[in-house]
């Protein structure tokens, strides 16, 4: 019963990070790809570890899944919010069809520190 | 062949098949912060094989490895944009 719980989490997670791939391959621009992989391989990561804690039970091991998926969710907005402001006032261009951009009408002149 | 042996090698395909894919960004991405993306994103799918390799050859001995992994990422993607934010101005 716990192997088949175990193991639908895994072939989920698996799949999840499958599609964030997938996402940084077709995606039209950086934006959108950051999207994509944000979301997904953050999903699919906490769903592979939640599988490991399934078929371990052993309270070592979940402390460690639940370290590694705690720090996942805290640092991966971080990290994607750090990266798109530099690509932006770098001026990594934006998709033709991005049509809702509320920066330019706020944006300073010089970028703030 | 039971279900667990079963998902474990579907899991371990598809990981294998998106690191393939991420390199193929990590080699074609146009702008530099494309590539450090697809970096970030094979530092994740490392933490992801280390937990299926954990099943697959019962040992527990890397998941420790897979902590190191997520900080050292999140160091490595903030230094790198650190680094770009400071380029925009010189």
């Amino acid at each position: 019963m716990m192997d088949l719980i175990s193991g639908i989490f895994l072939l989920m997670g698996s799949l999840f990070i499958l599609l964030s791939a997938v996402g940084i391959l077709k995606m039209p621009d950086l934006y959108t790809r950051m999207s994509a992989t944000t979301k997904a391989s953050t999903l699919g990561i906490g769903l592979v570890l939640a599988g490991t804690v399934v078929y371990w039970q052993d309270f070592g091991i979940a402390s460690r899944a639940v370290a590694i998926i705690l720090f996942l969710f805290l640092t991966a907005p971080v990290a994607a919010h750090i990266i798109g402001r530099a690509a932006y006032f770098g001026g990594v261009p934006l998709w033709e069809k991005t049509h809702i951009n509320e920066l330019p009408r706020n944006a300073p002149k010089e970028e703030p520190d | 062949m039971s279900f667990m042996e079963w998902a474990v090698q579907i899991s371990v395909i598809a990981i294998g098949l998106s690191i393939l894919i991420i390199f193929l960004r990590l080699v074609i991405g146009p702008a530099i912060e494309d590539r450090i993306v697809a970096l970030d994103l094979l530092s994740a799918n490392a933490i992801a094989f280390i937990a299926v390799y954990s099943i697959q050859k019962n040992t527990t001995t890397f998941l420790d490895v897979g902590i190191i992994v997520a900080l050292l990422a999140f160091f490595g993607t903030v230094a790198f944009g650190y680094y770009l934010g400071r380029r925009g101005k010189q």
